[in-house]
């Protein structure tokens, strides 16, 4: 167990670096950062001070180093749209994303594994086949394209709920959250089905897929010969099994909705990470793009460890497949 | 040729199209979108980029069935007065040739790795697969918007609309390189071993000519599966870019472009600017999607 997760932990670090490595690159390749820090009135004694103070006279080497030692206490400069730390926006922003993310993230497991056992148990009934119809176009359809017809409907034709923003919000320390006003639980509704759209969808069908499988085991052979009612059969013992996949898929999800929730945010100007990111790209602000590809990259990573880990505690099975075609 | 056609006419694909309406549905309606984006200069009622035809008073005119629309715009018009119909047709244009094009390229990049990644092996190989990997783990769409941004920095702003298009093609295509590089790697692993290519290199043929000449066309099947369904992906990709605004420049307005500029109108009552490119894309999309689910299992004998 501690060898794998050492080297796994080995592993993910790369990645880390890998990733911040291109994030580095990104300053360096894209023209002078001293330029664009400085007022162009500045004479060469100013240039060249602040040129010392970020280690730019350094080899490369030593100033990804610097890059890595800032970055990891969180300092990734100024943002040069804003004119304020990169962090101070990140943070500020981070709330409205998380919630919204997790909102979408639980909707698809309340609706799509109730979808996808129905779909599973009663295969040729016509509800099934609108489901499974119904998530074929919805893997087809943008993301952007269900917002706005979302806000088309139920913003502009029924106005029943607002179509930007995230209405009031309560700070809690460092935290605003929108759960704890009824404007903000409203403003929340329709870019929390949005972005939930995809994962339900691939909640449902992996339940399906699962279930079926699961439906055609011995033991569920055997559990029916004993007897058991249907019902027993099927939550008791088929259900049970199909789930360790899907909190594992559920989770590794969770990192593409944060990723997802840009287009989602800037469909309904939702204050989040994403807007912050895409307005970034948009103004080529790059101290904002690496800082978000860091965090984004580090979300990721430490998911993506965590789920190996689990798994590895929960299956034994993997024990001996790791060790058998480990370190390849 | 004539042989190819019968082959075709009288074989297990053309067998299992014919019985499958939803395809052939789906054939229809794809066909329709590309010929009608094809000749989209000389069959669209209007020429929406022609500023002297353009009127102003004709902004804001709703569909034709309705009760203020005219006939003469069938759609309705947007904000400067261009018919939206042409614009779609217009449209499709640019969406269809960005995706095609990131496809074509996104699969010459793939198969190219994953040629030498599978027959050439060893660190190479590893270094390759692991960047694979690196890159499997982040959506494609976020790897499309970092190298858009990037560009955008590194190419001066009264450039940056002459080269948008390669820009977003190149963005688009190294997202998706990775499928490609995995499926060819994966074949030319088996590939490799069989006599054909032990023969190959017998008779002292270079590993390039090899690798390119006698390798290539047995591991093509599950790449032209790949590539059909990824034309709908990329079509995507290049629509929501182009949506968030990042995509190609507004004077050459792709569907995504149209759909954005479309939702600053959608609260004030004119929806038709929005909603028909958007039902536009989605039949674009949905269709080839179909096609692709279909081919796929169609080609796959394991299914049959």
């Amino acid at each position: 167990m501690l060898a794998f997760a050492i080297r796994r932990l080995l592993q993910s670090v790369l990645v880390m670096l890998a990733v911040g490595f291109i994030a580095f690159s990104l300053f360096n390749f894209t023209g002078d950062p001293v330029a664009l820090m400085l007022p162009p009135e500045a004479t060469q004694a100013d240039r060249d001070e602040v040129r010392k103070s970020l280690g730019l006279d350094e080899p490369s080497y030593v100033q990804f180093a610097i890059f890595v030692k800032n970055g990891l206490q969180g300092n990734f400069g100024i943002s040069l749209r804003l004119g304020r730390p990169v962090s101070q926006l990140l943070i500020e922003r981070l709330p409205a994303t998380l919630e919204l993310a997790m909102t979408a993230a639980l909707l698809g497991l309340l609706i799509g594994i109730p979808m996808g056992i129905f779909t599973a148990l009663k295969r040729d009934s016509w509800t099934s086949k609108v489901f499974l119809t119904g998530s074929l176009i919805g893997v087809s359809l943008p993301n952007f394209l269900i917002g706005i017809f979302l806000i088309l409907i139920f913003a502009v034709w029924l106005g029943w709920l607002p179509s930007f923003g995230r209405g009031d919000v309560t700070q809690i320390g460092y935290w605003s959250t929108g759960f704890l006003t009824q404007s903000g639980l409203k403003a929340l509704v329709l870019p929390a089905i949005t972005l939930g759209f995809y994962p339900v969808t691939l909640i449902m069908r992996l339940v399906r897929a699962e279930m079926l499988e699961v439906l055609r085991t011995d033991y569920i052979k055997f559990a029916r010969a004993r007897g058991l009612t249907n019902h027993a059969v099927h939550f008791g013992h088929a259900l049970k099994n199909t789930l360790v996949p899907v909190i594992t898929i559920t989770g590794l999800q969770l990192g593409g909705l944060i990723a997802f929730a840009i287009i989602t945010e800037t469909v309904f100007q939702w204050p989040g990470m994403g807007l912050l990111f895409i307005q970034a790209v948009q103004f080529a602000d790059i101290p904002v793009m690496a800082a978000y590809l860091c965090l984004i990259g580090f979300i990721f990573v430490s998911i993506n460890l965590m789920v190996d880990m689990l798994y590895y505690v929960v299956d034994p099975r993997l024990r001996v497949d790791r060790a058998t075609s480990g370190g390849h | 040729m004539v042989d190819l056609m019968r082959r075709f006419f009288d074989g297990d694909v053309w067998h299992s199209f014919k019985r499958n309406p939803l395809v052939i549905v789906a054939t229809v309606a794809a066909l329709i979108c590309l010929l009608a984006a094809a000749f989209a200069p000389w069959i669209a009622p209007h020429n929406p980029f022609d500023l002297k035809t353009l009127n102003l008073l004709d902004a804001f005119s709703p569909p034709a069935w309705t009760a203020a629309g005219k006939s003469e715009f069938l759609l309705g018009t947007d904000d400067q007065g261009r018919d939206v119909l042409s614009t779609i047709m217009h449209g499709s244009r640019v969406s269809l040739v960005v995706g095609i094009c990131a496809v074509f390229l996104s699969m010459v990049i793939g198969i190219t790795l994953g040629l030498i990644s599978g027959y050439v092996g060893g660190a190479l190989d590893a270094f390759i697969m692991r960047v694979a990997d690196i890159q499997l783990s982040f959506p494609a769409i976020l790897i499309a918007l970092l190298i858009d941004g990037v560009a955008r920095a590194v190419i001066a702003k009264e450039n940056h609309d002459q080269v948008a298009v390669y820009v977003l093609i190149f963005a688009i295509a190294a997202s998706g390189w990775v499928q490609y590089a995995r499926t060819v790697r994966g074949s030319t692993l088996v590939e490799r071993n069989k006599e054909y290519v032990q023969a190959a290199r017998v008779i002292g043929r270079r590993s390039l000519a090899i690798m390119f000449s006698h390798v290539l066309p047995n591991v093509m099947g599950p790449v032209m599966v790949l590539a059909t369904l990824h034309v709908g992906t990329a079509i995507i990709t290049e629509a929501t870019l182009s949506f968030l605004g990042v995509g190609v420049p507004p004077t050459q307005p792709s569907l995504g472009t149209l759909i954005r500029v479309g939702n600053d109108f959608l609260f004030s009552g004119e929806w038709w600017i929005t909603v028909f490119p958007g039902l536009a894309l989605v039949i674009l999309v949905l269709s080839i999607n179909i096609i692709g689910d279909w081919l796929r299992d169609a080609l796959n004998p394991k299914l049959r």
